[in-house]
């Protein structure tokens, strides 16, 4: 944690970290905190003084159908962005990790979507889905009507999935690759002298030793699924159709700063916050100990 | 590969090459319609031939988008994040693994939990603080009574007030900070041999000296890394510069793109649009490609 050699000084120190401790306070821990409060009082937009209500906006978002609602789509949104995004980046890391000709050329061109906006990801693959102009119109052209985003909910939600997962690909796959690479051949050779085939020897050698790799991911893309389709969902279908996309972070946005409901935002924030920091928890203690580590 | 498996290696390289067909698929799509004229792209099939008028796509794109002024913009917003981040976290890894001081702990835990606070969660707030970046100090000093105290004594308000709102500074230094490039400065520094330092202080270097003489310079690696992350990180942004920009002068490219998508009631030029899309993912894709060593290497630093 620390260097046996240090430097003496009083002072200098405290004037080294002061830059990003500043940031810090300013910019996460007082919204933060202030959120909480907020979450508390009943707050006027427009200032005046803040009335202390308890937990009244807790109640009410817990009594609210839409909220519900809102949480609903968020599961399914996370759930399969995650699947997706890791089945997908999984079954690619492992051929990759096969391939012996032509690995550069598969890691450099599954590598790129990482670096594309997530907003800039939406206008492409919003263009793709276009129910009369693109891609996907084609479908309109043979049985008319049975592909609207503008309209259906459910075509949204497809939508929204596919691009989120597309754009979460590249990083699970690097990440996994990187896994894979860090098992040691000796282990999967052996198990190959021994007469295992190779998806036994996947079931029984390189997934658990995959699986702390696989538990990280897991949190993040959980985590990242709640906060960062917010892009997209801003770009494609700005929670709609009829709120079919309408995710909790999009929800925060609209109610807070559309709405300047600021009360009722603040509870849905301090809800989330604690969902994320709960998730985050998770990953550290408690699947930490229920998996294997190559060391 | 362990065995020979003939008819495994050619599964392999089928679905190897359907994955990196579904992972282009939207930038191909992008690119073709990008190319085409505005006849040819509301055609329904869309053809998969590329056109011939890119460029004119993307001078329209250009113009309409404003790019011009978007991209310095942009260029402005990524390099302050790139330089600022790096700088911050540097020094704050340095005094944390160089000096022993009360609250060094402290210090690294409160910006390591910044990890789970999105911005996402906490908007309203952020915004609240991004229009008086003094508001913390203002109403810590209210608080307290210093303000009424000063007030009585020399009859001067206090009232701090910093707008970050349409400026430049609001664009950047709130995503100053960053956790992972505190961590990762603060893992690559440990690894570092103490007899450097101990030599630096033998010959009588003080501790800003040997950051940077010495410290620095060794860390090239780590910043490379560090800034392709950095750099895709920054110039991604678009929840922050959306809540913060009001004026259309100091719109970046990543937000101004979302006025390039035709609504209802216009002539759906797509091809625009796409040409448009292009040129915003084009920098970032560059970077991570040409730095792909290096890329991998700050990405995958960052789970440790």
């Amino acid at each position: 944690m620390i260097k046996r050699v240090l430097f003496r000084n009083r002072l200098l120190p405290y004037l080294l970290i002061l830059p990003e401790v500043l940031i810090v306070f300013v910019f996460f821990y007082w919204p933060s905190a202030k959120a909480l409060f907020w979450s508390f009082t009943l707050e006027p937009p427009f200032g005046g003084f803040a009335q202390w209500v308890g937990l009244d906006n807790f109640r009410e978002l817990f009594s609210s159908p839409e909220y519900y609602e809102s949480a609903g789509i968020t599961l399914i949104f996370a759930f399969w962005t995650t699947f997706i995004s890791m089945g997908l980046a999984l079954l690619l890391a492992i051929f990759v990790d096969r391939v012996i000709r032509g690995l550069v050329v598969y890691r450099t061109v599954l590598m790129w979507p990482y670096a594309v906006a997530a907003p800039a990801a939406a206008v492409a693959f919003q263009f793709i889905f276009q129910p009369g102009v693109g891609f996907f119109a084609f479908l309109n052209d043979i049985w008319p009507g049975i592909w609207d985003p503008n309209i259906v909910g459910a075509d949204a939600m497809l939508m929204v999935i596919i691009a989120a997962s597309w754009k979460s690909i590249t990083y699970n796959f690097i990440f996994f690759l990187a896994g894979l690479q860090a098992i040691p051949r000796t282990f999967v050779e052996a198990a190959a002298l021994d007469g295992a085939g190779p998806i036994r020897r996947f079931v029984t050698i390189v997934f658990p030793l995959l699986s702390p790799t696989f538990f990280f991911l897991l949190v993040i893309n959980v985590t990242d699924s709640f906060t960062e389709g917010f892009g997209i969902i801003n770009v494609m279908t700005q929670g709609g159709p009829g709120g079919a996309t309408n995710i909790l972070v999009y929800k925060i946005y609209q109610d807070g700063f559309i709405g300047l409901d600021l009360s009722g935002s603040s509870a849905q924030s301090v809800v989330l916050m604690a969902l994320v920091v709960l998730l985050t928890f998770v990953q550290f203690k408690w699947i930490e100990r229920r998996i294997h580590y190559a060391e | 590969m362990i065995e020979r498996t003939p008819i495994l290696n050619a599964v392999t390289h089928t679905i190897l090459g359907v994955g990196l067909l579904v992972m282009c698929f939207p930038l191909v799509i992008a690119f073709v319609a990008a190319t085409l004229p505005y006849e040819a792209v509301i055609d329904v099939p869309m053809t998969l031939v590329p056109g011939g008028e890119l460029l004119e796509n993307a001078v329209k794109a250009w113009e309409r988008g404003e790019f011009a002024t978007q991209g310095v913009n942009s260029v402005i917003m990524t390099l302050g994040i790139l330089f600022g981040k790096i700088a911050c976290a540097s020094l704050t890894a340095f005094a944390i693994c160089y000096f022993n001081f009360r609250f060094r702990m402290l210090a690294f835990w409160l910006i390591f939990i910044t990890l789970m606070l999105p911005l996402e969660v906490r908007i309203v707030p952020t915004y609240e603080v991004a229009g008086n970046a003094l508001l913390p100090l203002q109403q810590l000093l209210d608080v307290l009574w210093l303000t009424d105290l000063v007030a009585w004594l020399s009859g001067v308000e206090i009232a701090l007030e910093w707008n970050l709102l349409d400026t430049y500074w609001g664009l950047t230094l709130p995503l100053f900070a960053s956790a992972t490039a505190t961590f990762l400065f603060r893992q690559f520094f440990l690894t570092i041999p103490e007899e450097l330092a101990e030599a630096a202080k033998m010959d009588g270097a003080g501790p800003l000296r040997f950051f940077f003489q010495i410290l620095l310079p060794l860390s090239k690696t780590n910043i490379a890394a560090l800034s392709v992350i950095m750099f895709v990180f920054g110039w991604n942004q678009y929840l922050w510069p959306l809540l913060i920009t009001t004026d259309p002068e100091m719109r970046t490219l990543v937000m101004g793109l979302e006025n390039l998508i035709p609504s209802e009631d216009e002539l759906p030029e797509w091809n625009v649009a796409m040409a448009g899309t292009l040129m915003v993912m084009l920098p970032p894709i560059v970077v991570v490609l040409v730095l792909q060593r290096w890329f991998v290497r700050g990405l995958l630093g960052g789970e440790k």
